[in-house]
């Protein structure tokens, strides 16, 4: 590294892309790395060890999710357990059809497995806040031909909680047997899973695992064909040699979180709240997504005349490592399909996300630069 | 704060609005093809003032940000986001009245 590299940013406040490791999985991991290298389906010594460590994952991630620990598959990440999760849905559901109902603002990973597979997305708006319809999904999923219905648990670009109960509810009240799929990854861990999913997914370093761990959950009962090559490992859902150690670590950084979350839901709450408040103080700019029925931990807002890319380098200068929606920000170049299903400003977007760890002086350090850097831009454009 | 967005709002249906009115009456049209976001929306927020209350002002963009943030600048600085034409060249007219 040279003097010129870039330094990360002092103040991380992206923990929606990536909560850093929860110390608690970090004095796992080392311990397990020792320990559960060997293949868990052999029959010495060191593999007993390892599947022993495995199952004991398995469990614990069970227990903190409240599923039965038979309903629990470690994936290659919070993507591969959405892939598998809905692809493997939509094949036991294959004589049923393809229609797939789902709102506009699932995660793209939701959108691209669904025109991967060739299914028939029946896509429905959502409110102002980036809330999906029950109803509106319920009626939509009573058309003859629907597989399954997907409904994130809340949005990860706003932190809007979606409705999963409701829809459940509103289905089975229509005598619709169709299954939920529910991509929990922004809230599992944080809040209880949603009730009434049929098929779930999760990802470990959204709460303070390591990365290179998704949770797939396959509820007990529910169809299931697995959309890829078999691979006689230990779960039949996966494939590729368990990393056994990671998923140990999942596990522990998910107990020390779901321990310790009332106190910090408390407190991200209170600092979301001030941070909204302040970026609805500054001029011309636009707080968006449910102010009370969100996540604790995630704020997103928009500032008219603002590139967001700017945005986010000026913020990085000051310290501050943020995410931003909009489309100079984005690989595709595409504005963000959930702003825009809002109808939420999409340029000059920036997602602000709690770590557990985030201080309160921290959140008035950036509180404090915000409108500065606001204002020094908007200068640079003449407005 | 429940009401959907509105992109394709029909000609005709606002408030001050004419129904049946000629949808291509504007009074200024920006030329914003080839800029991309936020761009164009500077452009409006400059030249919205050349056109009297009540007249209409177009953004011609190609950038597919501009669709949506065009109507969001409407109700963020309280103008009436009037409708958007399709101009069948990878551009869209985003019509937008003067408050």
């Amino acid at each position: 590294m040279t003097d010129s590299a870039p330094r990360p940013a002092a103040t991380y406040l992206d923990a929606a892309s990536g909560e850093p490791l929860h110390p608690a999985a970090r004095e796992v991991v080392l311990a397990a790395l020792e320990r559960g290298y060997a293949d868990p389906r052999r029959l010495h010594g060191p593999a007993r060890d390892a599947r022993l460590l495995l199952d004991n994952a398995r469990a614990v991630v069970a227990e903190c999710l409240g599923v039965r620990a038979d309903e629990v598959s470690f994936t290659a990440s919070g993507t591969d357990a959405v892939h598998r999760g809905l692809l493997g849905l939509l094949r036991a559901r294959a004589r049923s059809g393809d229609r797939v109902v789902l709102p506009r603002v699932e995660h793209s990973s939701v959108l691209h497995a669904l025109k991967w597979a060739g299914a028939s997305a029946e896509t429905l708006e959502v409110d102002r806040l980036g809330r999906a319809d029950p109803a509106a999904l319920a009626a939509a999923a009573s058309a003859p031909g629907t597989a399954l219905v997907a409904l994130q648990s809340a949005n990860h670009e706003v932190g809007t909680r979606q409705p999963v109960a409701g829809l459940v509810a509103a289905l089975r009240a229509g005598g619709s047997d169709v299954p939920v799929f529910v991509d929990a990854r922004a809230s599992a861990g944080r809040e209880d899973l949603p009730p009434g999913w049929a098929v779930a997914a999760a990802s470990a370093h959204l709460w303070g695992g390591p990365a290179g761990v998704g949770v797939l959950l396959v509820r007990h009962g529910t169809g299931w064909v697995s959309p890829f090559p078999a691979d006689d490992r230990v779960d039949e859902r996966t494939s590729g040699f368990e990393n056994v150690p990671a998923a140990l670590a999942a596990a522990a950084a998910l107990r020390a979180v779901v321990a310790e979350r009332v106190e910090v839901d408390a407190r991200q709450r209170r600092l979301v709240d001030r941070i909204r408040a302040a970026a609805a103080a500054v001029p011309d700019t636009e707080v968006v997504g449910d102010p009370e029925d969100r996540l604790a931990h995630l704020v997103t807002f928009s500032c008219l005349y603002l590139d967001g890319e700017a945005l986010v380098t000026a913020l990085d200068r000051r310290g501050f490592g943020v995410a931003s929606g909009s489309a100079c920000t984005a690989s595709t170049l595409e504005p963000s399909h959930v702003l825009a299903a809002m109808g939420a400003l999409t340029h000059g977007n920036v997602r602000v996300s709690l770590t557990a760890a985030t201080t309160e002086d921290e959140v008035e350090r950036f509180v404090a630069a915000l409108p500065e850097v606001v204002a020094d831009l908007r200068a640079e454009v003449g407005l | 704060m429940t009401r959907g967005p509105d992109p394709d709002e029909a000609p005709g249906q606002g408030p001050g609005q004419v129904p049946g009115e000629d949808p291509t009456a504007v009074a200024l049209e920006l030329d914003c093809r080839g800029m991309v976001c936020p761009a164009p929306v500077i452009e409006l927020a400059r030249h919205v003032g050349d056109v009297a209350p009540g007249e209409v002002v177009a953004v011609v963009a190609t950038d597919a940000a501009a669709r949506v943030d065009v109507p969001a600048w409407c109700r963020m600085r309280g103008h009436h986001y009037v409708g958007a034409d399709d101009l069948g060249d990878g551009a869209v007219r985003l019509r937008v009245r003067r408050a």
